[in-house]
């Protein structure tokens, strides 16, 4: 009898160390995927911040820019540097054939030329000479140098072929090749070449949805939740405005998509796939996260504070946009912060109302069209060329480091302004 | 030049303001009594600045449009023109007007972009005269009427309520727009597709809506067997189920244990690094499911000699799942903390270990919450977009194989209206039916979850 007491008492324990084991497993698998994300997009991303350039020797040569004696600046705008550029690329190998010459000038970005202008243009006196000058691999090359590209496949598997990669490793041990930080990810606009792509262009957009998005639902959202949480009489009225913004907070991202097309832009008439638009949408679904999390911290204000205003002979509105509103202030405002860097990390419903738009300008206002940050890591990744893998990786890096920001502004205000009422 | 107006008008709201506060004074000055405080004089002053400003600054954007139309298009009424061929020749006018016009410019369209200029800038110029003389004359009345200290703040007070009144419609605003965006469409729709073929229908193919020549007649026939919608409604609860087995045992075990048996320190740095998960971008979970998780799958299939797709169904909804975790563990973790120490204290006097109290006494007094919880996760599954529109496949299969890819109505609707979208078509109408069915189940899965929450946090309040 005893002894069965004992054995059942020892699998009682058992079962005990067992659940708890589930839980710190369940723990373990939730942080575990969190590593292998984090550790999967830096592992990919990293080398996008570097950039492979060759170092070709140029040599100016004025009769083949078509320029005359002494050209002005504007001529100099205005010459014909594609020859020049062509001929310094073909003269890395003097004994190439057509083919090949073809296949060296693709060895450099596309728009190849243009930094062989730049070049010019900062320094006119160089004409006639022959000067290195720094040219953007081509993504390729770019990927091949950073390792990320299987060298042992056949031949034509690869886009790149044996007769550059010839070359390119004579440049290599002849110190021609140099990696530096990839300035243009961040200043050039999105492109199809993946060497010349950048976040810029999807960058401002994100920046202007944004500021759209928080010049609309941030005032909204807190004189609404101040008209509920202090003047609202209850009634069947207010519990359906009530219903309604708990539904809101939880309605499919993408349905306010089709709001966004087929409201905004089939009845509104409103510019297709500027971030106006996606602001506007992106403030629809940011609303009752403001409203809620505005509604809580002026429940949080003691009633001591409205009644001591009551009581010195302000009136009910004195007191509330004098009193509560300003100490309800850090709560909302994280609230917004919050919601903001939701609405910042949104996809679907901008790719509804058009910011799927391939945009190679960077854009000044609200009303020209755009992408974001999420929606150029969606184009990135759809498309094929290996180069564009690491340059999503190191979008995604940026729109993290964003969020995190701003979730860590978020805790702060929380944690240094708010009054705690005891 | 709408914004010199603006600046004119905000200029003139700040003089009223500043005279009604210095009319305020100068009643003071005279030894009466004050019947508010003197900015409240200003505001009065102010708002009726304001309000009539923003009454006629609505009307004309209402009706500036629409007269200048009739005007422009009164030119063409004799001549027997259609109502389609009008506003073609309106949008050409406009287009001209801006110069972004392409094409041919016949005289006629010249002459009605110079008189459409033309009444543009009347219109512009008429606008402004009336705007300013109208605030002119409310304000100077408003000036007439606090001379004789009559009340000012509560008609301020109420201005404001009325304005923070306004603001809290505009929830109820979304949802309107929301039905509205979505029903016209899906009537449309249901027009030329049956109800039944919708719903019962096994086929699913909106491409070969799109052949269709926009002279033909729309024939109803050639549409069945095109939007039959069974493998999309499948193939979303399909990768919603499979999202659900890892967020759910994952999600809910988390949960009891960082509300039972961690300890402070431990919940203090495992919660927050949970919830990171939560606020993680879809587009960043769906660029590794396509990346990462699909491809290892598909090896890990192809060396047990399983035929894999490389956008499995499994990838899309087991990331998914990730995904769902902390809205899970955190809701729960919520729940389980709210039920009253008592029932534990009564658990362990009976001589019960934690995980039994857990077992017999916690989870069955916290089930409702961690049953809402579980829903909400389920709409979020169902609503979840880019996921599975990055990692799973486009093509709707019918299938109940994880290996093989399904498709889900938000990666449809994605799909139908990414680039283009032809109002009227069948195909933009068929993502607008997805919309609302997509709408209706969520709407009622989280009305269910909201309000089951609500029950059981009253029950222990």
């Amino acid at each position: 009898m005893n002894k069965n007491k004992e054995q059942l008492l020892n699998k009682r324990y058992k079962a005990e160390k067992r659940f708890r084991l589930y839980g710190q497993s369940a723990i373990f698998m939730a942080l575990l995927f969190l590593t292998i994300f984090i550790f999967k997009i830096f592992s990919t991303g990293y080398s996008a911040f570097q950039k492979t350039w060759l170092i070709v020797p140029v040599t100016f040569d004025a009769e083949l820019m078509m320029l005359d004696q002494n050209p002005s600046k504007e001529d100099l705008k205005d010459a014909d540097y594609y020859d020049i550029a062509l001929k310094s690329m073909a003269d890395l190998d003097p004994n190439a054939n057509e083919d090949q010459e073809n296949e060296l000038k693709r060895m450099v970005s596309y728009f190849f030329e243009r930094e062989i202008k730049r070049e010019l243009l900062n320094d006119p006196s160089l004409i006639g000479k022959t000067k290195d000058v720094y040219l953007t691999a081509s993504d390729d090359l770019d990927q091949v140098f950073k390792g990320n590209y299987p060298r042992d496949l056949p031949e034509d598997q690869r886009r790149v072929t044996d007769y550059q990669l010839k070359i390119f490793d004579q440049l290599v041990e002849l110190g021609k090749v140099e990696s530096k930080f990839n300035l243009s990810f961040f200043t050039y606009p999105d492109s199809r070449e993946a060497e010349l792509a950048g976040i810029a262009s999807s960058f401002m957009g994100s920046i202007f949805s944004i500021l759209v998005c928080l010049m609309i639902a941030f005032p909204v959202a807190v004189l609404a939740a101040i008209y509920l949480e202090e003047f609202a009489p209850k009634n069947r009225f207010t519990d359906f405005i009530e219903v309604n913004i708990n539904n809101l907070a939880a309605v499919p991202s993408i349905v306010f998509g089709l709001l966004g097309l087929g409201i905004l832009l089939a009845v509104f008439q409103l510019p297709r796939s500027t971030p106006l638009v996606g602001g506007i949408t992106l403030s629809l679904m940011t609303l009752p996260t403001i409203i809620i999390a505005c509604r809580a911290s002026l429940k949080a204000v003691p009633p001591s504070i409205r009644e001591a205003a009551l009581a010195m002979g302000a009136s009910k509105m004195q007191t509330t946009m004098h009193h509560t509103v300003p100490l309800s202030m850090p709560g909302t405002l994280s609230g917004t912060i919050i919601g903001l860097a939701q609405a910042l990390g949104e996809t679907a419903p901008l790719i509804l109302i058009g910011m799927v738009a391939f945009v190679n300008t960077i854009p000044g206002s609200p009303l020209d069209p755009a992408a974001s940050l999420p929606v150029q890591i969606y184009i990135w990744a759809e498309s094929a060329e290996r180069g564009f893998v690491e340059k999503v990786s190191a979008c995604i890096m940026v729109l993290l480091g964003f969020l995190i920001i701003m979730n860590l502004f978020a805790q702060i205000i929380r944690h240094k302004f708010e009054k705690k009422w005891s | 030049m709408n914004l010199i107006l603006f600046t004119f008008i905000v200029l003139l709201g700040f003089t009223s303001y500043y005279f009604g506060r210095r009319k305020a004074y100068t009643i003071q000055s005279t030894n009466k009594r004050l019947t508010a405080l003197p900015q409240f004089y200003g505001y009065y002053l102010a708002i009726w600045c304001a309000i009539p400003a923003f009454i006629i600054f609505s009307l004309w954007a209402i009706f500036e449009p629409t007269i200048v139309k009739l005007l422009i298009l009164s030119d063409y009424s004799n001549q027997g023109y259609l109502d389609d061929e009008l506003n073609l020749i309106y949008e050409k006018t406009k287009a001209l007007s801006r110069g972004q016009f392409t094409g041919e410019i016949t005289p006629f369209i010249e002459a009605s972009a110079e008189k459409y200029l033309s009444l543009r800038s009347i219109a512009q110029s008429s606008k402004a005269v009336i705007v300013l003389s109208i605030i002119i004359a409310s304000v100077a009345y408003a000036y007439k009427k606090i001379s004789s200290n009559s009340r000012t703040r509560e008609p301020v007070e109420k201005f404001l309520k009325a304005v923070l009144f306004t603001a809290s419609l505009a929830a109820i605003l979304t949802t309107v727009g929301i039905v509205f965006s979505l029903i016209f469409q899906t009537i449309d729709f249901f027009k030329v597709i049956p109800l039944f073929d919708f719903v019962f229908g096994t086929h699913w193919y909106p491409a070969k809506a799109f052949v269709r020549d926009s002279s033909e007649a729309l024939d109803p026939t050639m549409y069945s067997d095109t939007f039959g919608a069974v493998p999309i409604f499948a193939g979303t609860f399909f990768i919603a189920f499979i999202a659900m087995c890892v967020a759910i045992p994952i999600g809910l075990m988390s949960g009891i244990y960082l509300a039972e048996y961690a300890s402070v320190k431990v919940r203090q740095y495992a919660k927050p690094l949970i919830e990171i998960l939560a606020g993680i971008p879809t587009v960043v979970y769906g660029f590794f499911a396509a990346l990462t998780v699909g491809p290892f799958l598909k090896e890990i299939g192809n060396s047990m000699g399983l035929d894999v797709s490389a956008e499995s169904a499994l990838a899309a909804g087991g990331v998914m799942g990730i995904m769902i975790i902390p809205f899970i563990s955190s809701l729960s973790d919520d729940v389980i903390t709210s039920v009253p120490q008592s029932l534990r204290d009564g658990s362990y006097a009976m001589g019960a270990t934690k995980s039994e109290t857990i077992k017999k006494v916690i989870f069955p007094a916290a089930l409702p919450g961690i049953v809402g919880s579980i829903l909400l996760g389920v709409s979020r599954a169902i609503g979840e977009t880019m996921i599975v529109v990055m990692a799973s496949g486009l093509a709707a299969n019918l299938t109940l194989n994880p290996l093989e890819s399904t498709s889900t109505i938000t990666a449809q609707i994605v799909v139908i209206l990414i680039g283009d979208q032809a109002f009227g078509d069948p195909k933009t109408q068929a993502a607008f039916a997805l919309g609302m069915s997509l709408f209706l189940v969520t709407l009622c899965l989280n009305i269910v979850a909201l309000r089951v929450v609500k029950k059981y946090r009253e029950k222990y309040e």
